[in-house]
């Protein structure tokens, strides 16, 4: 796609703009030629009523033709423009009386009606009207030829203000559909706005199919674009129940290889055997545990995307996680010691943030020694909520949050501590997710200190 | 017969196109510039040069470099050097023949001039941007009061008709007015009367019976009248009439109620004119507010609506093509021929 390509908007406005001006022309055209038209009618109307003004006063007697002129024929010519008038009457091919040299029709006028002409005479055209009248002289039926011309001053001042009106009324027209088109543009673009905006505000976890009405045009886009969420809720309905069928068809068989190995270990009484039989167990817990972790954080991956934004309450979270913690502590005769004074009101994912905390106290509980205490508070301080897990472990050895955060990297520190890496990736995705922060940092007097917080809801 | 003369040239000019002949000048003036002259500035006019003196005086204080010669002819002498340019390099032609004049600028013989913005001459009073009247006066009747004595003074055609009805031996051949054959002028008058007022022919008819004397100008009319020789007149034109008599004098000036025709004079800049610039600034001088003052000094009403809505029985003469139809050969002919039989017998 063309990132210059004229916004939908533009196309369609310049596209009215375009017919609006053709349009505009052709109405000034049309006025000026409809009005030019009817001027020049008008005028040939009276120049004709003048001419046959003139012939119906012809008179024939023995002498001669005669004719007296109306007065009110050329002085109405005169009183609606003030135009040259000319005159020419013509008997028989000879002039009776007027201009003699005024030009002839181009061919002889038939019947009532006068015809018109246009021609050059005194330097200035001349629209002429001749009617033809026959005439008894001396029992001869004589042709009198009756023509008036006038200048065309007044047609062109007609023409000239005509020309003004029909530009005015183009002008007029091109600045309603100026107006109109912008109207109409805002009006079609509408529906496809609206849709923009309403796909435009769902939420990331939001894969209902788009019911918003629209237009018939865009049905096709919106048929398609359900299409896409319905196969993605799919894939992601998938994606989960693998994961949760993974997680336990690879748990379930190393809890049963556990079992029976351990059983082997009790009955077998040869050293040799009873160490092999131990590195298995070790092996089964290690691969156990990899398991675990890793649909942990494929959980995390996936909910994170999709974030469920229930009310919560961090102490109680915390709580929970401790008190289930609690019997693999005492195995090592560490003490948890739980400081959460008061609820803490956070928005979040409950799996998610259990998973978080769960891994911070399992690290406190693996890296400290026996007997030994652990420290858990949790607090709300200014607009967060905090959590703090204090132990008095073997500290973190010089190396930096950032790169045990990240994924299966494990410190120097570990001997022979079971693990796969994988617990502070998942912290600090959960973290980020929530909009709250992770970090981890050596205690003074020894161990190490773990701060993780959330915005307050 | 001079003026019979000419009324045939110019006929014959109107049928033909052509003049026969170079025009007879009445007077011919040259007023000298007052500094190193520059310029000439030729002006055609049917107007005396008494009455146009202190205009062209005004016009040359304004324009000391310009000397200006002023012709006078008739109107129908102006009318045959226009249209054959017998007199070429008149920059200027001014005449009180509306007709003759609207049927030169109709035909092509003026030239376009426009008028700068702060003259404003009412439509009526201009053809095209070619012919600009600038003087209106009312065409009268004159009659001798004493004369008179007795007997009401007569206000329309019909109290006219009505005086010469009922005291014929009073004014027999002491009635005067235009010969319309033989001037221009009193043919316009003549004609414009016939077509506006029912009782023209009547009034003809009757002066007809008193063996009318005959004129080709106001001026000798009013001299006439002046003497004696007259008791009446009729289409006199009024500017001259006026200062001939001031109130208490004997002759009485009026202005029939049921129609005085006014006569609209007027200046167009020819097509031959030499110096047209020329020609258009005395268009211009004449229609501003110097000339509209020295116009009305003159004796001459400068053009104004106002006179009209006072005065609703003044009806200027239309200056619009229809002025050309009684210059029709034709229907001249015919005018001519009604007229003769009603005013002159034998
Ligand atoms: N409380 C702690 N005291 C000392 N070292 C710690 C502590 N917590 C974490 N570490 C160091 O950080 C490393 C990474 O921890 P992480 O929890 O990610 O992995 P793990 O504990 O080794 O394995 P698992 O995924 O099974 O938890 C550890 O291997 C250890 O070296
Ligand atoms: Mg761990």
């Amino acid at each position: 796609m063309r990132s210059a390509a004229l916004s939908l908007r533009q196309r369609l406005m310049l596209q009215l703009l375009v017919i609006a001006a053709v349009l505009a022309v052709l109405l000034y055209l049309t006025v000026r030629t409809v009005a030019g038209r009817a001027a020049e009618a008008t005028q040939d109307g009276i120049l004709g009523a003048a001419t046959i003004a003139i012939a119906e006063q012809l008179r024939g007697s023995e002498a001669g033709v005669s004719v007296d002129i109306p007065y009110s024929a050329f002085s109405i010519l005169g009183s609606i423009s003030e135009d040259r008038i000319f005159y020419r009457i013509d008997v028989a091919g000879q002039t009776l009386t007027g201009y003699d040299d005024l030009p002839l029709p181009p061919k002889p006028p038939q019947g009532q009606a006068p015809v018109y002409y246009t021609s050059d005479y005194k330097q200035a055209e001349v629209r002429i009207s001749a009617v033809s009248r026959p005439v008894l002289v001396a029992n001869r039926v004589e042709p009198v030829l009756v023509m008036v011309g006038q200048t065309r001053l007044g047609q062109a001042a007609i023409a000239a203000q005509v020309a003004k009106v029909a530009a005015g009324l183009g002008i007029g027209f091109f600045a309603i559909a100026l107006v109109l088109s912008l109207v109409s543009a805002r009006s079609v673009l509408r529906p496809i706005d609206l849709l923009a905006a309403a796909v435009g505000r769902r939420g990331p976890r939001d894969l209902r199919s788009v019911e918003h009405p629209t237009p018939k045009e865009l049905r096709p886009l919106v048929v398609s674009l359900n299409g896409f969420i319905a196969r993605l809720r799919a894939a992601l309905s998938r994606t989960e129940t693998f994961i949760a069928e993974a997680a336990h068809h690879i748990r379930t068989p190393l809890a049963t290889v556990r079992t029976q190995t351990e059983i082997a270990l009790r009955q077998s009484e040869d050293e040799a055997t009873r160490r092999t039989l131990r590195a298995v167990i070790r092996a089964v817990e290690e691969s156990s545990r990899s398991a675990g972790q890793l649909l942990d954080h494929a959980t995390v991956i996936y909910r994170a995307e999709r974030l469920a934004d229930e009310a919560l309450d961090l102490a109680g979270v915390v709580r929970g996680v401790t008190e289930a913690l609690r019997p693999t502590a005492e195995l090592k005769d560490i003490a948890l010691r739980l400081d959460a004074p008061g609820p803490v009101p956070v928005r979040g994912d409950r799996m998610l943030l259990e998973s978080a905390v769960r891994n911070l106290l399992d690290n406190a509980v693996k890296y400290s020694p026996d007997d030994s205490e652990i420290g858990i508070a949790v607090r709300a301080e200014g607009a967060r909520a905090t959590l703090r897990v204090q132990d008095r472990g073997r500290g973190l050895g010089g190396k930096a949050k950032a790169d045990l955060a990240e994924r299966f990297h494990r410190g120097g520190n570990v001997a022979d501590v079971v693990g796969s890496g994988l617990g502070l990736t998942i912290v600090e995705e959960v973290a980020t997710a929530h909009g709250g922060s992770f970090d981890l940092s050596d205690r003074e007097g020894g161990g190490t200190c773990a701060l993780f917080t959330l915005p307050l809801r | 017969m001079r003026a019979v003369h000419a009324a045939l040239a110019l006929i014959a000019a109107l049928m033909l196109g052509t003049a026969a002949r170079a025009f007879d000048m009445e007077e011919d003036h040259v007023f000298p510039a007052a500094t190193a002259q520059v310029a000439q500035l030729s002006i055609l006019s049917t107007t005396d040069t008494a009455v146009f003196g202190p205009l062209i005086a005004a016009y040359q204080a304004r324009h000391p470099g310009v000397a200006v010669r002023y012709t006078v002819a008739s109107s129908q002498q102006i009318y045959l050097a226009v249209t054959a340019a017998a007199a070429p390099g008149y920059d200027v032609v001014i005449s009180s023949a509306m007709d003759l004049q609207m049927k030169l600028a109709n035909d092509g013989y003026a030239r376009a001039h426009a008028l700068p913005p702060g003259v404003a001459l009412p439509g009526w009073a201009q053809w095209q941007d070619r012919l600009f009247a600038f003087a209106q006066e009312p065409v009268v009747v004159l009659l001798s009061r004493a004369a008179l004595k007795g007997l009401a003074l007569p206000h329309t055609r019909r109290d006219l008709i009505a005086l010469l009805r009922d005291d014929p031996d009073r004014f027999r051949g002491r009635v005067g007015t235009y010969d319309v054959r033989a001037s221009g002028t009193g043919y316009l008058f003549a004609t414009q009367e016939a077509r506006q007022s029912d009782s023209f022919w009547r009034l003809a008819e009757v002066m007809g019976t008193l063996a009318p004397r005959l004129y080709t100008s106001s001026a000798d009319m009013i001299a006439d009248l002046k003497s004696g020789a007259l008791v009446l007149a009729t289409n006199v034109i009024g500017s001259y009439a006026a200062p001939q008599f001031p109130p208490g004098s004997d002759g009485q000036i009026v202005e029939l109620q049921d129609l005085t025709l006014t006569l609209l004079r007027t200046a167009f800049i020819p097509r031959t004119a030499q110096r047209p610039d020329l020609g258009g600034g005395f268009i211009d001088f004449l229609l501003g507010p110097e000339g509209y003052r020295l116009i009305l000094a003159s004796g001459l009403p400068p053009i104004g609506g106002a006179a009209f809505s006072d005065a609703p029985h003044l009806r200027p003469i239309r200056l619009d093509p229809g002025l050309l139809v009684y210059l029709d050969r034709l229907k001249r002919q015919n005018f001519l021929e009604e007229w003769t039989a009603a005013l002159v017998r034998h």
